[in-house]
């Protein structure tokens, strides 16, 4: 059968520089451009001479969706942005509508939410440095991490109910509290990451195969990381200690003691690395926010946004016109217009969100690492070799529906 | 069987060796799965889970994912599908050889999802024949591994047309 | 340098001038030390003339502060300066804008589509164009059934 299907996009280029450039397509089907970017690639033998990056291939429509929903209906779509460390997101907008609001969430919710985006971030540094090394053959590396990651999945679906994706946070709280025994079982889930790391370390670290595969290859300075706007452990790997942690202090982290790790040269070793370090000091914070969490409400008590107790709303005639109308209309945000950013697994994960009043918002628009990430990982692309994408792009940690929305 | 008939019907042997054939060439296709794993979006990372050693794919034979069409024989389509993404599946999907199967993964792969707008395809039914339907969002391994499991015996009960009465 | 500023949720934000946008930004990255440039989204006020509101925000990563710029721009002539001489990030963002509300980013001379494919008609994050409204690009396939 003859198809004659339509090229969704128009590269940038379909003749090569010279006689002998090759112009080869790669995805966006493809199992190392984790899920759906297209690279149209110039090539001169071995040696990419420069790159044409396609996202949005996973654009599904993130931003029109969230202006027909209420503010809480939306939870769920924000979930689904970086689905690998899905709990920070919803944070990070409930942190957004929660400034609108001026709402000041409960020291506990503060810090369960600190403690979940840590953990948050361990499973996506887990699944990006498992795939990362699955894709240079080290499938040993990526069996041990995902079954961690597992663990993790199957602990915070005792939790939140789900595995991937939560919908846990709320405005104003979070849905409910942990339940028993979940803090021990953290414990020791932390404790057996910390042997399969230390085995992973082992088995990669100083691999003179991982070393000559990712060692000067993908190479970014702090200046270019700049301006091409990157953030999170990409620009961490330059030497720059830029976090939003550090620098400026949201939930808890200002109580926390943890470090920055920092990179030497900027190529995929020093990515690998930096994501691996970050693991660690993650746990570290986790178990300090286990010692610093003490018994107290998680939700804010502000009607305005924060469901009543089920047995209030059974007998009580306010508190069933407060559930309804907090269901029906959704929670009546003030006019006014807010930027809140975190620290997501992959960098800065800003949400710019505009309210008019009433129940829906008006905007909601999602700052995206990956999404400026792809606007410069050409330059981690270019002059270097066909076989170098593999590995530079599992060092970048792509994450499609961040990317696209 | 009437005197004068055009059909000649099959012998009891035949049909014997044949349903035998079909047996035997159902149960080594069923266990020899050759996935291509269309990955898109968040049900990658239930994919990843089913497929490590927690909740192995590799008891069903399904374990070795083959990322060329040519050479693979079930098509998971792992996530949501967008219009801009539809004319790669439909391609990736022409390129394989049958016998071939499809499941689609998710309840954005079958639906839509709640992704009802301008940008996702609603459903991959829309552009290419679906064998097993696996919602969830993500579905749990378990439900993927039953899911797999029904494919294999739909597998199993086909008619394979290798060895008939013309060859 | 700008018409109204105003301090909102604890970012100054600044009203400019569309065509005074390449002098401030020269002027916040070069004197007052904002080398990131985090994003550029619009706002679809419908009933409003100027009908668009382009956001731009920036970050200066040594005094760990934002800053908001917004211009206004009419609908017939929803132009803009490209901030691509300054921020090699400008690039994708200003294709995403251009996407999805139809900005001109004059100066910008690869406006592909980037989260669309080529062959969509419209502006989907504009106030007019209907959720639902789907441009397929593969026709759908007569029956659901299988084969």
């Amino acid at each position: 059968m003859s198809l004659k299907l339509p090229n969704p996009i128009r590269p940038a280029f379909d003749k090569g520089g010279t006689d002998s450039a090759v112009i080869v397509n790669i995805g966006p089907s493809h199992p190392a451009t984790h899920g759906t970017i297209q690279i149209v690639a110039e090539l001169d033998g071995e040696r990419v001479v420069r790159t044409d990056v396609h996202c949005g291939y996973l654009h599904r429509g993130f931003e029109k969706e969230c202006e027909s929903h209420t503010w809480h209906n939306l939870i769920p779509y924000v979930d689904r942005l970086n689905y690998c460390s899905a709990l920070i997101n919803d944070f990070a907008y409930c942190e957004a509508v929660e400034k609108l609001m001026d709402i000041e969430i409960t020291p506990r919710c503060r810090h369960l939410r600190t403690l979940l985006s840590e953990y948050s971030r361990i499973a996506d540094h887990l699944t990006c440095i498992a795939a990362a090394l699955m894709e240079l053959g080290a499938m040993t590396a990526f069996l041990y991490l995902v079954t961690i990651r597992d663990y993790i999945y199957e602990h915070l679906a005792a939790l939140t109910g789900a595995r991937v994706t939560y919908s846990y946070g709320r405005i104003g709280g979070l849905a409910n509290d942990v339940p028993e025994g979940w803090l021990k079982r953290l414990g020791e889930i932390l404790d057996e990451m910390d042997t399969f790391t230390g085995r992973v370390h082992g088995l990669v670290d100083r691999n003179r195969i991982f070393i000559d595969r990712t060692r000067d290859v993908g190479v970014l300075g702090t200046a270019e990381a700049i301006n091409w706007g990157f953030t999170g452990p990409i620009l961490r790997s330059t030497g720059a200690a830029r976090d939003l942690r550090k620098d400026t202090p949201y939930l808890s982290y200002a109580e926390l003691d943890f470090e920055v790790p920092v990179g030497i040269k900027g190529d995929n070793y020093d990515r690998y690395y930096v994501r691996m370090r970050e693991i660690d000091e993650s746990a570290h914070m986790i178990r300090q926010l286990v010692d610093m969490l003490e018994p107290g409400p998680i939700n804010v008590d502000d009607r305005r946004c924060v469901f009543p107790e089920k047995t209030l709303v059974y007998n009580e005639i306010e508190s069933l016109i407060n559930h309804f109308k907090l269901v029906m209309e959704g929670p009546q945000v003030p006019p006014g217009e807010v930027y809140s950013a975190q620290e997501g697994a992959n960098g800065e994960l800003g949400f710019y969100v505009v309210s008019v009043g009433g129940g829906v918002p008006w905007k909601v628009h999602c700052r995206s690492p990956s999404f400026v990430h792809m606007g410069g990982v050409h330059r981690m692309l270019d002059g270097y070799q066909l076989a170098d994408i593999v590995p530079t792009f599992g060092s970048v940690n792509m994450i499609g529906g961040e990317c696209d929305r | 069987m009437t005197a004068g008939s055009s059909e000649r019907r099959p012998s009891a042997a035949f049909e014997y060796l044949t349903t035998r054939k079909d047996e035997f060439v159902g149960w080594a296709r069923k266990f020899s799965l050759f996935p291509y794993p269309f990955v898109t979006a968040c049900c990658a990372m239930e994919f990843m889970s089913v497929s490590s050693t927690l909740y192995d794919t590799d008891r069903f034979g399904a374990a070795l994912p083959r990322f060329t069409p040519r050479q693979s024989d079930l098509l998971m389509v792992v996530g949501t599908v967008t219009h801009k993404q539809a004319p790669i599946l439909l391609k990736v999907y022409e390129q394989m050889c049958e016998p071939k199967w499809v499941i689609a993964f998710g309840v954005c792969a079958t639906s839509g999802g709640f992704y009802q707008n301008y940008a996702a395809l609603p459903g991959i039914d829309k552009i290419i024949p679906v064998d097993l339907y696996i919602p969830g969002c993500p579905p749990r391994p378990e439900m993927v591994i039953d899911g797999i499991m029904k494919l294999q015996d739909r597998i199993a009960g086909d008619r394979h047309a290798i060895i008939n009465e013309k060859f | 340098m700008a018409e109204e500023a105003t301090v909102a949720h604890g970012t100054l934000v600044l009203l400019i001038e569309p065509a005074r946008l390449l002098e401030v930004v020269r002027t916040l990255k070069d004197t007052l030390g904002f080398d990131m440039f985090l994003d550029v989204t619009a706002v679809d006020w419908p009933e409003r003339n100027p009908r668009f509101d382009v956001v731009w925000h920036f970050y200066s990563t040594r005094q760990h502060v934002r800053v908001r710029i917004k211009a206004r721009v009419p609908e017939r002539d929803p132009t803009v300066d490209s901030l691509i001489g300054l921020y090699g990030s400008a690039r994708y963002m200003e294709r995403e804008c251009h996407d999805m509300y139809g900005i001109v980013f004059r100066g910008n001379d690869d406006l592909r589509p980037i989260l669309l494919y080529e062959g969509f008609e419209g502006h989907p994050l504009r106030k007019d164009y209907p959720k639902q409204k789907e441009q397929p690009l593969v026709p759908y396939r007569a029956s659901e059934a299988r084969k």
